[in-house]
């Protein structure tokens, strides 16, 4: 009984423990993002990137201007003085400033929705992919991608790496890749902190629910069930 | 007080109902660990109603809209996020609670006689329950859900000659699109869950009707005394009701753990690449079902074509889920529970859950030679439990049976 | 005390425990249920204040424009029309306003904020039409002479002034709802916030 427990234990622990290990998928190497989501600086900043380097092509279209400002405490006047670009209501979805026809033409393809590409991809992905244009004369803009092979897009933050030093400009990418991860799932701001609530709740409760089963099954222990009260 | 309870019960049996069922129905006493597993699975389908009840006033079930509106639920609508979450690790809790349960039953034997019907019924509900979850799963229509739809759906097109009519009939199309949504909608919000409802308070019928298996494997009711109680008998309620509540606390400990700190549980309960919108031209790098459905996709794919065929993998798959029907039939070992039973039946029934174990695990990698022969090998050690037990259940001392159940 | 001997007061006093602590963890889980069918971010969003030009509206002229998806009139009255409405008093259920139907800045005769300029809810306060714009005095299927123009709604008959305040004898029991609205500048209504000043 006891070895057959053990035994699946260790089966279901050596699974999970492989599942990890072939998780990265397509073997590109990534680099670690490290971004933290409770860093509201880096969010803000990331924002402000995302709405002056990436909103002109992408949108983030399930996000909405008016939730971004109250999550990361940025003013609605502020919002709306500085980086709403392409809206004029607090409350609409991000839309980029690219009509879609125009944007075929110009890239040969609609530069994608940005709203959840940090969860499909992982932050990793993001981070990497960002900083890792390189110059190739073959491709339409003069640049390709080690991560993502013939991207369609420029290098817009070329300018950001020729102006800052490697770190300056490593953690505006991180920040960029930090507001994206933030934007994929807004709720991750909150939902650790009501959950540790709701766990120590549910401690309280189960001190007083084991406390009560020990005290019936005495009972049980001393065989003095009764029937009836 | 009582003249109300009066009133009632000359209408309705009320508090005939609550004695036979709970203050007077005699529960073995020496219930262990496996015996949560029971409440907790009827308290996940209550959650799961109960949340998706309230998905379905803001899901879309429309191709163009359903993807949106999930995310809809998870950023527009007050709460909306954590409704879904409690949904989606409820469809893996689900299946958890439920395969510990199953795993109780053949530890202490609980599907030997007289007890044939109780499995049956189960397995049955095993079965709604894996369609109701795939069919749930293909609802956010993500990529994952667009493509494991049209994986699975394909597997019945693999009949001979009926197979091109099965797969119109079933996707009301010639591809996963718009109707394929539509009535799995349908029957994912109405249909299975009535079935599910119906099968579990079956399943509850016949299982009081013969009363509960326990660790001993011992019959509780050979052994009454002169009131007809029998003496390891204990009521449900209140012994177990409230050692069941514990059970319970703890679960919704774990359970709310996953659902606000890694809702996604790195893939397992909710995949990255199902939150991109399904797309019919690009097929994501890599797809599986979910953890819960991979061992039988392990065994459909261990399975290789025959005649230019794909059937043998599919009856494969099917005869792996409907042989554990039979269980009661095959086992044919005088000892319901393993603390009593010969050392073959220990050492097959370790290599059983190591080998559904390893099949779950190889149905989530892609296929390579190596893991192509590990899934043929241990989908035949898989199937070899099923049909040398009637050998390995007859061979080999069995310990002694006590009268009565064990101090524990 | 034995440990055999059951303390029931204890038992009474951990089942109840229990069952008040329970009792809040369901109470904790209503929350998220109940909140869910609040008017949603969308829903809030779409809801959002409108504007309205007025420059070019014309004496007369009425235009319909919806917030939070109900209609709203915005009519221009001339002079005549502004000096028929107190002739009207005797006839109407509320002619001063004493029924919280309208925003304290509306509180007065002419039921808005610059007396020529009328923004009410389009919506019958009976069961929910829209009454339709009436404004041809002595209109002979409203009373002939006695009609100075208003709103009649179709469902069951209500009648409204210009200012929309329902007449004594129809089955609407109180005046048309005023939302809440500023002017932005001299032309331009904006339709959903209170003046600043108020």
């Amino acid at each position: 009984m006891k070895t057959l427990f053990n035994t699946t234990l260790a089966a279901v622990a050596a699974m999970v423990i492989s599942f990890n290990a072939t998780a990265g998928g397509a073997g590109i190497h990534l680099d670690p993002a490290n971004t933290d989501i409770t860093d509201e600086a880096s969010l803000q900043r990331g924002a402000q990137s995302f709405m002056n380097y990436c909103s002109g092509c992408h949108s983030i279209e399930l996000m909405r201007y008016n939730r971004i400002a109250k999550d990361l405490n940025i003013s609605e006047a502020d919002m709306a003085n500085n980086l709403m670009f392409n809206a004029e209501k607090t409350g609409s979805t991000i839309f980029s400033s690219m009509p879609d026809d125009g944007a075929k033409e110009w890239f040969g393809t609609t530069p994608p929705d940005l709203s959840l590409t940090a969860r499909a991809r992982g932050t990793d992905w993001v981070y990497t992919y960002l900083k890792g244009f390189y110059a190739d004369d073959s491709r339409p803009y003069g640049v390709n991608n080690h991560v993502l092979e013939n991207a369609s897009m420029p290098d817009v933050l070329w300018q950001l790496k020729q102006d800052k030093s490697e770190r300056a400009f490593n953690q505006d990418v991180r920040d960029i890749t930090n507001f994206l991860d933030y934007v994929a799932e807004p709720v991750k701001l909150i939902r650790y902190e009501i959950g540790a609530k709701v766990l120590g709740f549910l401690f309280i409760l189960f001190i007083l629910a084991y406390l009560l089963k020990k005290e019936y099954w005495k009972d049980v222990k001393y065989g003095k069930w009764r029937a009836k009260d | 007080m009582d003249n109300n309870k009066n009133w009632i019960d000359q209408r309705f049996p009320l508090t005939k109902v609550w004695n036979e069922h709970l203050a007077e129905y005699y529960t073995p006493r020496n219930f262990n660990f496996w015996y949560f597993f029971g409440s907790l699975a009827i308290l996940v389908l209550v959650i799961q109603i109960l949340t998706g009840v309230f998905l379905t006033m803001h899901f879309k079930p429309d191709a163009a809209h359903a993807f949106a509106s999930v995310e809809y639920i998870m950023r527009d609508v007050d709460w909306g996020w954590l409704i879904r979450y409690i949904h989606s690790t409820g469809a893996s809790a689900f299946f958890v609670v439920i395969y510990l349960h199953m795993y109780r039953g053949l530890l202490y034997g609980s599907y030997k006689a007289p007890r044939e019907l109780i499995w049956i019924l189960g397995m049955v509900l095993y079965i709604a329950l894996m369609a109701e979850a795939f069919m749930g799963y293909v609802l956010p229509w993500g990529q994952m859900s667009y493509w494991g739809a049209k994986v699975i759906i394909n597997l019945f097109g693999s009949f001979p000659i009926v197979g091109e009519l099965i797969l119109e009939f079933i996707l009301g199309d010639y591809a996963v699109g718009d109707p394929v949504l539509n009535r799995f909608f349908s029957l994912h919000v109405i249909a299975l869950p009535l079935i599910l409802v119906v099968l579990v308070f079956l399943h509850i019928v016949a299982l009081h009707t013969v009363g509960s298996n326990n660790p001993d494997g011992v019959e509780i009711k050979k052994n009454k005394d002169a009131n007809g109680i029998p003496k390891d008998g204990i009521p449900f309620h209140p012994y177990y009701s409230v050692k069941d509540i514990v059970g319970v606390v703890v679960f919704l400990m774990i359970f709310t753990s996953i659902v606000f700190f890694a809702p996604a549980l790195g893939g397992y309960f909710l995949e990255a690449p199902n939150f991109v919108e399904a797309n019919p031209l690009k097929t994501p790098d890599h797809i599986a079902p979910l953890w819960y459905l991979t061992p039988f996709y392990s065994v459909l794919r261990a399975i290789p074509p025959m005649f230019g065929s794909q059937l043998p993998g599919v009856l494969a798959m099917f005869a792996a889920l409907l042989i554990l029907i039979a269980l009661p039939w095959l086992d044919r070992s005088k000892v319901k529970s393993i603390r009593y039973r010969s050392w073959p039946y220990k050492v097959a029934l370790t290599i059983f859950v190591i080998s559904f174990i390893v099949l779950g695990w190889l149905g989530m990698q892609a296929v390579t030679p190596l893991y192509s022969l590990m899934a043929q090998i241990f989908t035949a050690l898989y199937f070899a439990f099923f049909i040398l037990m009637p050998w390995f259940t007859s061979i080999g001392e069995t310990k002694p049976v006590p009268e009565r159940t064990t101090e524990h | 005390m034995s440990e055999q001997e059951i303390d029931l007061k204890k038992r009474r006093f951990l089942t109840g425990a229990t069952s008040v602590v329970g009792a809040v963890g369901v109470g904790f889980v209503l929350v998220p249920f109940l909140s869910s069918w609040m008017p949603s971010a969308r829903a809030k969003a779409a809801g959002a204040p409108v504007d309205v030009d007025v420059t070019k509206l014309e004496e007369g002229q009425l235009v319909r424009v919806l917030w939070r998806k109900k209609p709203i009139w915005i009519f221009k009255r001339d002079k005549t029309v502004l000096a028929n409405l107190p002739t009207l008093d005797a006839e109407l259920v509320d002619p001063n306003n004493t029924e919280d139907q309208q925003p304290v800045y509306a509180k007065n005769p002419h039921r808005s904020i610059n007396p020529e300029i009328a923004v009410i809810i389009g919506i019958c306060t009976h069961l929910g039409c829209s009454p339709t714009y009436r404004p041809e005095v002595g209109a002979a299927d409203l009373g002939g002479d006695a009609w100075k123009g208003g709103f009649y709604c179709p469902c069951h008959g209500s009648k409204f002034d210009l200012a929309g305040r329902v007449y004594a004898g129809v089955p609407a029991p109180t005046n048309l709802i005023i939302p809440p609205y500023h002017f932005v500048t001299d032309s331009l209504i904006r339709i959903g916030i209170d003046p600043k000043a108020s």
